[in-house]
């Protein structure tokens, strides 16, 4: 049976987390050791996840061992949902440690990564397998603490220290609310199983506030605005391919347990779930790229950036919420399956991203791309690589960030058939907002990419660049081949996908015809089909006949010339374009707005000899608004309780006494 | 009998509520100690009715602990202790007795509320066991809350863990070695906190508590 060999997998990756400890006092072996086994017991767990999605039922299974909770054991099952985010998980773990194979020999303390490595990718597939609420939860806590260790490996740096602790608050109060979803789900029979959820019926209201709950709980781990805070700090700060793990993967595990709870446990949805859903995707969408946009810090961009991506899944799910709802079952199966489609593609593209800047960080010791610039010379292969995974996460066809993107808003278009006016207005604006989020997603990826590889170095580091080990190099190569795949045959991908669509809503988009062009029709021929094969043959005929009529009508000599540096031909790198002044224009039409940004400029008068000054200041409002009062009340909350501590013995009696008396008499007035 | 037996438990445990009431507006330490031995020779009969009602021959044992260590060695060791002290004579300002006396009354009602209802499918014995018992253990913390003296609070603690081991009696099946240890941890606790009284008193010239919590330093 699959499951068994899955389950078998997870036991193995956590015998190589528990061994690494053994190992450390040889790091070159260890380093080695762990990542071919990480790679190789996931490999198992991806072909289980495959034949899961497309080998139907037969394949599918549930297996309840007598661990956990006495007398209840731990449930364990395979759908065709999970099998579907059993290949994300392992498809981005196999890679990741392939990848870590180069990258990890640059580790200064493995002792701190090892260990928690396979432990991570272990707790990431529990989770994706758990079938109650008690394995659900404690593989959900086990994959935050794993991952927390990973975020403190180089704990001498103060910003990572403070990093972890945002982290661990979030993942605390994430994990307390997924607990309070899931004993309002259990009911008061306490039915932990999630086959006994699925059948029992849920009032309305407690299905209301499980999707509250949930939205937060899992919203928290997947970095929707205003749950993000800890995701831009903490994802930067682990080792680069734990980096891609938790901005690639693990938001996607947290995507997972949303769909689980909301679309399979919580029983027929209302309209409004679709209203809350909607307006925390469009948010995160528009507010996530607009802090990417602004960044300095390339993998603190990329962070961002998953915030933004989440946002695109979100409104994608909450059009699945609200076709569902409504009973459209086309409509509600095209918008499941580009959510699901985006999460694939998203996983895909920013590890490749993620390891491009490991590469960056490993060959220059830099994260700041203000220091770095011209990389491209020096580290030609990963240029290339990385711009491919720009592409794809700007959407540009024909990979495959497009398809799942204009799917999307493929369902957005249908949206005026929706009965509820909140519904019409509200998806059309998501909509608006996800195009918007889009076009700044280019403008920041043609930053970050500008600013890193092209132009001459900015700093010594940038000049002395070293090229990363081939083996990592073959591992980004093998993710930005399947984003080609994946945009220049989507066809089959959706159609992989509808067994894992059906579990969300009940139905699956139309098998997509393989003739004549190859293309995908999302609803009907005569409204609307792409066909990246199509694109791709034209982009690559275009080329062809671009390079073959300049060759042959220029002339073939290589000449290489001074950059153009607007006529001034000064040496100085300072004066190339900066990304601050990239990103002016839109830090100028957004800024007031987004982010309160103030400018003070100091001009000395003449024959005063200071310098001009310009001071920028941005504010982070969602700090500002929710975290700082937050913070303001717990203070003065445990300043009052401070009392407590200094209270005389029969005073602590007394209370003891009160609270014995006042739960007897609750008891006896509730009967 | 089956009626008889039912009456004589419920009289037993009605007794021990009742002394329960005498301990909580005795005044003097001497006499409170008294009524803390009588306390615990009526848990004794209980426990000892208990187990001839249930046939079950290990509560005798349970019986005669209560009954040797509560209601003889404990009273006798506090009577000593008392006495070196040098606070046989002091005569304690407990509050206003009537009110505490209302109090307990409210409280054996709450137990009997609380109670009654909850274990309404348990057999009659155990149920009325359960409610007194539970009216005991309130009775016992009333007192712990109401006294400053250690040695009034100490017996407080025992009144308190009468009413336990009452509860526990009264319910079947509860296993021998877990009301040994019980015993024993309560005799423990006993050694520890004569062993505090002492050193207390060494550092500060009485057990009043109050005086010690005006010793404290580090307040706001």
């Amino acid at each position: 049976m699959p499951i068994v060999v899955a389950l078998a997998s997870i036991a193995g990756l956590f015998g190589v987390a528990i061994a690494m400890p053994f190992l450390v006092s040889r790091p070159g072996l260890a380093t080695k050791v762990a990542y071919v086994a990480s790679a190789a017991l996931c490999l198992p767990l991806l072909g289980v996840g495959l034949f899961g999605l497309l080998g139907g039922n037969a394949s599918h299974g549930e297996l309840t061992l007598p661990f956990g909770l006495p007398w209840i054991g731990i449930h364990f099952a395979l759908d065709a949902l999970s099998s579907f985010f059993l290949i994300l998980v392992d498809l981005g773990a196999v890679v990741a440690s392939v990848y870590a194979l180069g990258y990890g020999k640059h580790e200064h303390h493995p002792g701190r990564v090892l260990p928690f490595y396979p432990a991570f990718l272990a707790a990431m597939n529990l989770v994706v397998l758990a079938a109650d609420a008690f394995g659900f939860l404690v593989s959900w806590e086990f994959m935050s603490l794993s991952s927390w260790a990973l975020v403190l490996s180089s704990h001498h740096d103060g910003d990572n220290r403070r990093a972890g602790y945002i982290y661990m608050l979030m993942a605390s109060f994430g994990t307390m609310m997924l607990l309070l979803a899931f004993g309002l789900l259990a009911g008061t029979e306490g039915h932990y199983a999630f086959s006994m959820m699925r059948l029992s019926a849920h009032l309305p209201w407690v299905a209301g506030l499980v999707l509250v709950l949930m939205t937060l709980g899992a919203g928290s781990k997947a970095g929707l605005v205003p749950l993000h805070v800890w995701l831009p700090l903490a994802h930067p700060a682990a080792p680069s391919h734990v980096s891609a793990l938790m901005s690639g993967i693990m938001t996607k595990v947290a995507v997972y347990g949303f769909i689980r709870v909301v679309f399979d446990l919580a029983g027929p949805p209302s309209w409004w779930w679709a209203v809350v859903v909607l307006i925390m995707g469009s948010v995160s969408a528009v507010l996530g790229v607009l802090q990417a946009v602004l960044q300095r810090d390339l993998k603190r961009l990329l962070a961002y950036s998953t915030v933004e991506n989440i946002g695109i899944i979100f409104i994608g799910l909450g059009l699945a919420l609200a076709f569902k709802t409504n009973g459209m079952a086309g409509p509600a199966a095209l918008a499941a399956t580009a959510a699901l489609f985006h999460a694939f593609n998203h996983s895909l593209f920013k590890s490749l991203l993620f390891f491009g800047a490991g590469n960056v960080l490993t060959g220059t010791g830099e994260r700041d791309i203000e220091k770095l610039g011209g990389l491209i010379h020096r580290m030609p292969r990963t240029a290339y690589i990385f711009l491919g995974g720009c592409l794809a996460i700007s959407a540009l066809p024909p990979l495959n960030g497009f398809v799942s993107e204009w799917l999307t808003l493929q369902a957005i278009l249908i949206s005026p058939n929706l009965p509820q006016w909140g519904l019409r207005f509200l998806v059309p604006a998501s909509g608006a907002m996800l195009a918007f989020a889009a076009a700044l997603a280019g403008a920041c990826f043609v930053r970050a990419f500008g600013i890193t590889f092209l132009s001459r170095p900015r700093s010594p580091v940038a000049e002395t660049a070293v090229e990363a080990e081939p083996v990592s190099l073959r591992a980004m190569m093998a993710l930005l081949l399947l984003c080609l795949v994946a945009g220049v045959f989507p066809g089959v991908f959706l159609d992989a996908f509808g067994p894992a669509a059906h579990v969300l809503v009940g139905s699956s988009m139309p098998p997509q015809p393989l003739l004549p062009t190859l293309s995908i029709i999302p609803i009907s021929e005569s409204r609307s089909s792409y066909s990246g094969f199509l694109v791709f043959f034209f982009i690559m005929m275009a080329s062809w006949a671009a390079i073959r009529v300049i060759h042959n009508l220029a002339s073939r000599a290589h000449r290489r010339g001074p950059a153009w540096d607007c006529g001034y031909p000064d040496p100085s790198p300072v004066i190339q374009y900066t990304a601050d002044s990239f990103a002016q224009p839109i830090r100028r039409v957004f800024g007031p707005i987004a982010f309160s940004a103030q400018i003070e400029t100091f001009m000395p008068p003449p024959g005063d000899s200071r310098p001009a000054r310009l001071k920028l200041s941005l504010r982070d409002l969602v700090w500002e608004t929710v975290y700082a009062p937050l913070q303001h009340w717990v203070m003065f909350a445990a300043e009052r309780l401070n009392v407590l501590q200094f209270l005389t013995i029969r005073s602590y009696l007394s209370l003891v006494f009160a609270a014995l008396v006042g739960l007897l008499f609750l008891v006896a007035t509730w009967a | 009998m089956e009626r008889f037996s039912l009456d004589a438990a419920h009289l037993l445990a009605g007794g021990m509520v009742l002394v329960s009431f005498m301990m909580l507006y005795q005044n003097r330490i001497l006499g409170l100690l008294n009524v803390f031995a009588a306390h615990a020779v009526v848990l004794a009969l209980s426990v000892a009715w208990q187990a001839y009602i249930q046939h079950a021959p290990h509560l005798y044992v349970t019986a005669a602990l209560a009954l040797i260590l509560k209601a003889a060695l404990i009273p006798l060791a506090l009577h000593r202790m008392v006495l070196r002290l040098g606070v046989h004579r002091t005569i304690e300002t407990v509050g206003g007795i009537g009110l505490t006396m209302l109090m307990g009354m409210m409280l054996v009602a709450l137990s009997m509320v609380v109670m009654l209802p909850a274990a309404a499918d348990a057999d009659p014995i155990a149920r009325e066991d359960l409610a007194l018992a539970l009216s005991v253990i309130l009775l016992g913390l009333l007192m712990m809350v109401t006294r400053q003296n250690a040695i009034s609070q100490i017996i407080g603690f025992m009144s308190l863990e009468n009413g336990l081991i009452l509860a526990a009696t009264g319910a079947k099946g509860m296993p021998l070695v877990v009301e040994i240890s019980v015993a024993f941890s309560v005799l423990v606790a006993f050694i520890v906190i004569g062993v505090f009284l002492f050193r207390i008193r060494e550092r500060f010239d009485t057990i009043d508590t109050q005086v010690l919590d005006d010793f404290r330093g580090g307040r706001e």
